[in-house]
């Protein structure tokens, strides 16, 4: 770890110091998420959302496991399974509903950390490699998502996927014979079915792999915090537990009580009706579309109308869909601004609020039907993410003239809460006795 | 380098965007029968819970009883209710015996014991409510074509389902539009998705006999249906709502509980 001032493990127990000296897990965990772990003391509750995102990830972990228990992958069943689950396996409405709404909620979780990551330039050096390990963990997510969608092989389920895979056959010469290889034949069947269980149930377990990585990575240079400035020394920063353990409970359970209402009130309201009716290849949905975390990047896969440079419009519209989540993979350079916090920034503060509507809108137009005036609009509002990250960002940088930063951390803060803290010189020190304990016992 | 890349990139897809956006647009046709769709009428059960919220609501059982009638004397002829066991109907109030009588009063498809050719035999209460139809083939071949759904899901299968079913049930009475004409062997229907739909008018004033002397209105009975089917849709409904209850008393508890920790925790700390 980078911080020379960070807490020490120190078992004191006889049996936690033989454990330490031949498994270190106990220090392993105390310097990740316990007193060893120096967090900016100034960060809010926006930075509670990765630890919700993990939260999220467990839930759908541990929820599944259960559902996998009961589930049958295959076309002449997959259906009546999952009304099994429903009706006669004991709480498993509770199972289902937790699974395909938290499914959502992980969406908006992961969502909202990446907009709070693009607000606080959380991207920037040297934090690189954790924003480009999230980019990874966002786009397992859409993939085991999209598998996981179809699965109860309804109508959305089949005619989704048939809609998805059909994307791979825009590639020239070979994208025919892709797709028929993706999707075990010429459409979406047992065969395909059967590879998205499999999958579906192994890459969250990938994903939580790169999650212990982007952890990982993290710690190297800790958390961003609201003001961008680096942490400094000991003042500046204060132990992970006992001080963000604590926030970040509050930020769970409240997190939990937003899920609880969704799924035991509402747990239809962000699925498609349509899916509620069993898949039949003979009979097309008046509107496909995907689960309602898909709808920006499906609005921007529309907005190619016209075949433009040689290539067909619907090429152009695979290709900016990807397009549109590859950039973020280089957001570290694309930003050359050497300011981390947007609060610094008086110019892309509009412009980070001109793309959050932006992205708003996109959303809404993926779910609307493909006629005017929402093709129009999908439109523009792509062509304005676009030059939202590769135009204006970019020369953002050259003309934009920050605002004056504060010295550190803990100067900022004792401004901003005028009153004298008694807890900043011997902050490491009480932590430390105070919190070591704890793990340790 | 990534940025003279990027902005090449992001110029191309500008410029592909807006060239697709300026694009003269051929002028929408005007679909008609967009025009004379409606969207379901509000309508309110007492399962929707005071102002509607579906926080506290349950089912009615006696309208619940009233529904299963109306299904099984009217709808039942043509729709299934495949996923419903004869045992589950105990949840509308139906006592055991009643309920065996109830399976009692289906035959269901069985294996003769001596034979093993293909007969029937009585319903009992581990049995599903039987398919009116041996097969899809039959089912078409006896609706012009048409294929009756299942009920089973009909409320969650449909958006806003339960004022869809309601509407769709009482929506027979609306005039056909002047200069619109309704294909031989469907009727006019203007809460069905193509306002023409292959099921003829179902119910009819007094069309059955309530036992507990509720007078049987196509509105009354209509609503009964629909919250049977809505029972059938989600018969863990109430179940999941007194836990729903529960569980958010616990968090709410919990939160309060976490944010006084976090008070206590961060007590004389600037942040």
């Amino acid at each position: 770890m980078s911080f020379p001032w960070a807490n020490h493990y120190e078992p004191k127990h006889p049996l936690m110091q033989w454990v330490d000296q031949r498994l270190p897990l106990p220090r392993l965990v105390y310097n990740a998420v316990g007193a060893g772990y120096p967090v900016p003391r100034n960060i809010n509750y926006w930075y509670n959302f990765g630890v919700l995102a993990g939260v999220a990830l467990m839930i759908q972990i541990l929820t599944g496991v259960v559902l996998a228990m009961h589930y049958s992958a295959h076309v002449t069943t997959a259906f009546d399974s999952v009304e099994h689950i429903m009706r006669n396996v004991n709480s498993g409405w509770l199972i289902r509903y937790m699974h395909a709404n938290g499914a959502s909620f992980f969406f908006i979780v992961v969502y909202v950390h990446i907009f709070r990551g693009l607000y606080y330039g959380s991207y920037k050096a040297p934090r690189e490699v954790v924003w480009m390990l999230g980019v990874v963990i966002f786009l397992l997510m859409m993939a085991t998502a999209f598998m996981g969608y179809v699965l109860p092989w309804g109508q959305m389920s089949f005619w989704g996927a048939q809609v998805i895979t059909s994307l791979f056959s825009a590639i020239p010469l070979v994208g025919e014979a892709v797709r028929t290889w993706l999707v075990g034949g010429f459409a979406p069947d047992n065969a395909t079915l059967t590879r998205f269980f499999s999958l579906h149930y192994l890459l969250p377990f990938v994903i939580l792999g790169v999650v212990i990585l982007k952890i990982w990575a993290l710690h190297i240079p800790g958390s961003t915090n609201p003001t961008g400035v680096d942490v400094k020394g000991p003042q500046d920063t204060l132990p992970f537990h006992p001080y963000f353990t604590a926030k970040d409970f509050v930020g769970i359970c409240v997190y939990l009580m937003i899920f609880a209402a969704f799924v035991f009130f509402m747990p239809n309201s962000l699925g498609h009706p349509d899916n509620y009716i069993p898949a039949n290849p003979l009979s097309t949905p008046a509107h496909i579309v995907p689960e309602w975390y898909f709808w920006p990047f499906y609005a921007i896969l529309r907005a190619f109308t016209v075949n433009f440079l040689w290539i067909p419009a619907k090429l152009w519209g695979v290709i900016a869909m990807f397009a549109a989540i590859i950039l973020l993979f280089f957001l570290p350079w694309l930003d050359s601004s050497r300011v981390k916090s947007t609060s610094y920034r008086p110019m892309y503060r509009i412009w980070f609020w001109v793309l959050v509507v932006d992205v708003l809108i996109l959303a809404w137009m993926g779910g609307a039907p493909a006629e005017e005036p929402y093709v129009r609009i999908s439109q523009i509002a792509s062509a304005y993410y676009f030059a939202h990250f590769l135009i204006v960002l970019p020369l953002l940088s050259w003309f934009e003239k920050p605002l004056p930063l504060p010295n550190s951390i803990a100067e900022s803060v004792l401004a901003k809460s005028g009153h004298r803290d008694d807890s900043t010189a011997p902050a490491a020190g009480a932590g430390h006795a105070g919190a070591a304990a704890a793990p340790a016992e | 380098m990534v940025r003279f890349l990027g902005f090449g990139a992001g110029l191309i897809f500008v410029i592909a965007l807006l060239v697709g956006a300026l694009m003269p647009r051929e002028a929408a046709v005007e679909d008609p029968i967009k025009k004379i769709h409606l969207y379901p009428e509000a309508a309110r059960w007492q399962q929707d819970g005071p102002l509607g919220m579906g926080v506290f609501g349950t089912y009615d059982r006696a309208q619940l009883q009233r529904g299963f009638q109306v299904y099984k004397e009217v709808c039942s002829a043509c729709h299934g209710l495949e996923r419903i066991a004869f045992r589950n109907l105990g949840a509308l109030g139906f006592s055991e015996a009643e309920v065996k009588a109830l399976a009692k009063a289906r035959e269901v498809p069985s294996l003769d014991p001596q034979t093993g050719e293909p007969s029937t035999r009585p319903a009992l209460p581990s049995d599903h409510w039987p398919s009116p139809y041996p097969n899809e083939v039959a089912a078409r071949a006896a609706n012009n074509n048409a294929l009756p759904p299942d009920l089973s899901l009909i409320i969650k299968a449909r958006p806003d389902g339960k004022r869809y079913v309601h509407s769709l049930l009482t929506g027979y009475d609306k005039p056909v539009p002047q200069g619109f004409e309704i294909t031989e062997g469907l009727h006019f229907n203007p809460y069905f998705h193509s306002v023409a739909i292959a099921m003829a008018r179902p119910l009819n004033d007094e069309q059955v006999t309530y036992a507990d002397g509720t007078k049987a209105t196509v509105d009354q009975m209509s609503m009964d249906v629909t919250a049977f089917l809505h029972w059938a849709s989600e018969p863990e409904l109430e179940r999941r709502r007194q836990i729903g209850v529960a569980t958010l008393i616990f968090l709410g508890i919990l939160t309060v509980l976490a944010w006084l920790t976090y008070r206590k925790v961060w007590a004389g700390v600037a942040h």
